[in-house]
C-alpha cells in the first residue's frame, strides 16, 4: 500500500543523532588560528602604543603607524605633523586622537566580526558545529546593535589614512635634509597602499559608493565605482590579515631603526 | 568492479533512530546519492531519501555528509578516502519525518510571510523593460535552488529552536534583496520588514551560508550585508535619512516604467471605439518599423486564489487549483484574438 501525503501535524521533533557534530575534518583549526594570531597581535599592539618610545627616526623621518598623528606633548617635534595638544601621560598614547577610531573600524568591520564570532565567541566556532551558547539574539540589542555604526567608523578610518598616505610621503627625507629614500620608505609606502586597499574594500564603503542604488543604469561613474569596490570586496579578508601584518611589520622596522638594531638600507641620501 | 567502503546512515523517524552501518559496493565515478540508491537496492529497501534531478539542480537531496551540510548528488565517492567511514544523516535544522527526508514546510511558511514581487500598477506584465545592469545583481540569487541548505547550517535556528519564530534565514534574505535591488520593485518598505518580519539582525555574518550554498551564491557579501546597510540607512543612520529628505533620493530611485510614456505607461484602448492597435501604433511615432503591439489589450490581472488567512495553500492538496494559475488569466479561453497578440509579423506589419 502506498502512503498518501499527508498535512504536516504539529511539531514534529528533529533528528534524533547523538553525536553534537559528525565533522571529520580539523575544524577547530580556523578558530584557533584566529585566536592566536588576533591575541599576539593585539597584545604587541597595546605593547607598542603604550611604549611611548622607539617610534620615530629623526634622520630619516619614519614615523610609525601606531603614532601616526603623534599629537602628544610627548612627541619628538619634528614627528608632530599636526599639532601636539594631547598631555603625556603614560596610560594616553601618543595617537590617542586615531587608535580607537581605528580599532573600532575593524572591532566592526564584517570580516572580522565573522572572524571573533566563530573563534572568541564560538557561537558558531564552525559550520554544522554547535554553537557554544543557551540563548542567542544576534545582533539585533545592545551592545552588538552598534555593529550598524560600522560606516562612520569607515569615514573615520579614510580620514585617517589620509593621514599615514601623508607620513608616507614626508618621510622622503635625506639624512641632513633635502630628499632621501630608503627600505623604510618602501616599507611605509606599501602598508599605506595595503591600508587603502583595506579601507575601500570595507562593505559599508560598496554600499556607500553604489551598493546602495536600485537603478545602477542611471548613475554610470558610480556604477563603476561600485564595480572596483566590489572586486576589492571579494578579497576584505585577505587584506584584512595582510594589513595587520605590514602594520606589524612596518611598525617594527621603523622600531628597529630608532633603537638602532639595523640600519636602515639607504637608495638615495 | 567497485570496492567495499563503509557506510553509516542515519535509520528511524519522529521517535528516535540510530546510525546503521553498511558495507556497500562503491565505484569509480559515484556520489553519495548513488551509494544511498544501492543501499535501496540491496539492503536497505525501505531507507527514505528525498532525490530527484541526480544533477545539482533540483535542490532535493539535502543531506549531511561526514557532517557537512551537502548534496547527496553532488558530493564524489573520490573526495573521500578509500578506508574512510561517510556519515549520512538527515537535515538537523527541520524535524524528521523517515530517514533521510525532513519536513522543511518552516521554509514555505517563510516563503509566504515574504511580501511579493510588487511592480509599478500601471505597467502590464509582458510590459516589464529594464536594463541587464539594473537587474543583474538580483540575477545572481535566481540561482538559488532551495535546496534548504543555508537555512540549515545557519547557527541561529540550527542551534536555537526558539529563534524560528522570529528568523527568516539566509534563502530568504538573499529573496527579499532581489526584490530589494530589483528595478521595477515599488514597494519601499523592504528594509524595514527585513528588519521587522525577517530578523536580519539575528544574524551575524559568520558566512556558514556561503560555504554550503552548493550554486556558489554569495549570499553574505551580496546579500545579508547589503540588506543590513540598507536597513541601517533606513533606521540607524541619521545622515543618510537627512540625506534622503535633502536630495529626495526616492525620486530618482522610481522604477523605470515611470518615466517613459509611450511605451509601459500608455494608456491602453478601449475595446468598442475605433482605436484599433494598428492606429494607435501609427499615432505611436514615426517609428517606421513597429516590431511589437505595445497597444495590446493585456489580460487583467486577476486576484491570487487566497485562502480565508490572505495566503496561498501551501500544496495543491490544500488548495482550489490544481497546477499553477495560468499567466494569462484563469478565465481566458484560446485561441485570443489576434489583436490581443503582442506580435507583429515581419513581413506584413499591417496584420496582427
Amino acid at each position: 500500500m502506498t502512503t498518501t501525503a499527508t498535512r504536516p501535524a504539529g511539531q514534529r521533533p528533529r533528528a534524533a543523532i547523538a553525536a553534537k557534530t559528525l565533522r571529520t575534518d580539523r575544524w577547530w583549526l580556523a578558530p584557533l588560528l584566529t585566536v592566536s594570531l588576533l591575541t599576539l597581535w593585539v597584545a604587541y599592539a597595546t605593547v607598542r602604543a603604550f611604549m611611548q618610545d622607539l617610534y620615530w627616526v629623526p634622520d630619516y623621518h619614519y614615523l610609525t603607524p601606531f603614532y601616526s598623528p603623534c599629537v602628544s606633548t610627548g612627541c619628538a617635534p619634528e614627528s608632530a605633523e599636526f599639532g601636539r595638544f594631547l598631555p603625556n601621560w603614560p596610560i594616553i598614547p601618543f595617537a590617542a586622537v586615531t587608535l580607537p577610531f581605528l580599532l573600532l573600524f575593524r572591532l566592526t568591520c564584517y570580516y572580522y566580526r565573522r572572524a571573533y564570532y566563530r573563534s572568541f565567541w564560538a557561537s558558531p566556532p564552525a559550520c554544522a558545529v554547535p554553537d557554544g551558547h543557551r540563548n542567542y539574539s544576534g545582533e539585533t540589542r545592545f551592545p552588538l546593535i552598534f555593529q550598524n555604526a560600522h560606516r562612520y567608523f569607515f569615514y573615520a578610518a579614510v580620514l585617517i589614512s589620509l593621514i599615514n598616505t601623508w607620513d608616507a610621503i614626508v618621510a622622503f627625507h635625506g639624512k641632513g635634509g633635502g630628499f632621501g629614500f630608503g627600505l623604510g620608505n618602501i616599507v611605509l609606502l606599501v602598508n599605506v597602499v595595503m591600508l587603502w586597499a583595506y579601507t575601500l574594500s570595507c562593505h559599508s564603503c560598496r554600499h556607500i559608493i553604489g551598493g546602495r542604488l536600485k537603478h545602477f543604469s542611471k548613475h554610470p561613474v558610480r556604477y563603476r565605482a561600485w564595480g572596483f569596490v566590489s572586486k576589492l570586496n571579494g578579497k576584505h579578508m585577505q587584506l584584512a590579515w595582510i594589513t595587520l601584518g605590514t602594520l606589524m611589520l612596518t611598525d617594527a622596522y621603523v622600531m628597529a631603526v630608532a633603537a638602532g638594531w639595523i640600519s636602515d638600507l639607504r637608495f638615495f641620501h | 568492479m567497485g570496492e567495499q567502503r563503509n557506510f553509516r546512515v542515519w535509520r528511524g523517524d519522529d521517535n528516535g533512530g540510530q546510525l546503521e552501518d553498511f558495507q556497500v559496493e562503491v565505484n569509480d565515478g559515484e556520489v553519495v546519492l548513488d551509494i544511498i540508491h544501492r543501499l535501496q537496492a540491496t539492503q536497505a529497501p525501505d531507507l527514505a531519501v528525498r532525490w530527484n534531478c541526480k544533477a545539482g539542480k533540483c535542490g532535493s537531496c539535502s543531506m549531511e555528509i561526514n557532517g557537512k551540510p551537502r548534496l547527496g548528488c553532488m558530493t564524489r565517492m573520490s573526495t573521500f578516502a578509500p578506508e574512510e567511514t561517510v556519515t549520512v544523516t538527515p537535515l538537523r535544522t527541520f524535524p524528521v519525518i523517515r530517514d533521510l527526508v525532513t519536513d522543511v514546510s518552516f521554509n514555505y511558511q517563510k516563503a509566504r510571510e515574504l511580501p511579493a514581487f510588487a511592480p509599478p500598477a500601471d505597467v502590464a506584465p509582458g510590459e516589464y523593460r529594464m536594463q541587464q545592469i539594473d537587474v543583474e545583481r538580483s540575477q545572481e540569487f535566481r540561482k538559488c535552488i532551495e535546496c534548504f541548505l543555508c537555512q540549515n547550517v545557519c547557527h541561529v535556528i540550527r542551534d536555537h529552536e526558539d529563534n524560528k519564530q522570529a528568523f527568516s534565514g539566509p534563502r530568504f534574505f538573499i529573496r527579499a534583496a532581489e526584490l530589494d535591488m530589483h528595478p521595477l520593485d515599488t514597494r519601499t518598505d523592504r528594509k524595514d520588514a527585513a528588519v521587522e518580519e525577517q530578523g536580519i539582525g539575528y544574524c551575524n555574518i559568520t558566512k556558514c551560508c556561503t560555504e554550503v550554498c552548493p550554486e556558489h551564491i554569495k549570499i553574505t557579501d551580496n546579500a545579508i550585508i547589503p540588506m543590513k546597510e540598507r536597513a541601517v540607512d533606513r533606521r540607524y543612520d541619521p545622515i543618510a535619512w537627512l540625506g534622503s529628505k535633502i536630495f529626495r533620493r526616492e525620486q530618482l530611485d522610481k522604477p523605470a516604467g515611470y518615466a517613459t510614456a509611450g511605451v509601459a505607461t500608455a494608456p491602453r484602448p478601449n475595446a468598442g471605439t475605433a482605436d484599433t492597435p494598428v492606429e494607435q501604433a501609427a499615432a505611436h511615432g514615426a517609428q517606421g518599423d513597429i516590431s511589437a503591439n505595445w497597444h495590446r489589450e493585456a489580460a487583467a490581472g486577476h486576484a491570487a486564489p487566497v485562502g480565508p488567512d490572505g495566503k496561498l495553500p501551501v500544496t495543491e492538496f490544500t488548495g482550489q487549483l490544481a497546477g499553477a494559475q495560468s499567466p494569462f488569466g484563469d478565465d481566458v479561453e484560446f485561441p485570443m484574438p489576434a489583436t490581443d497578440i503582442n506580435y507583429q509579423h515581419p513581413n506584413r506589419p499591417d496584420e496582427h
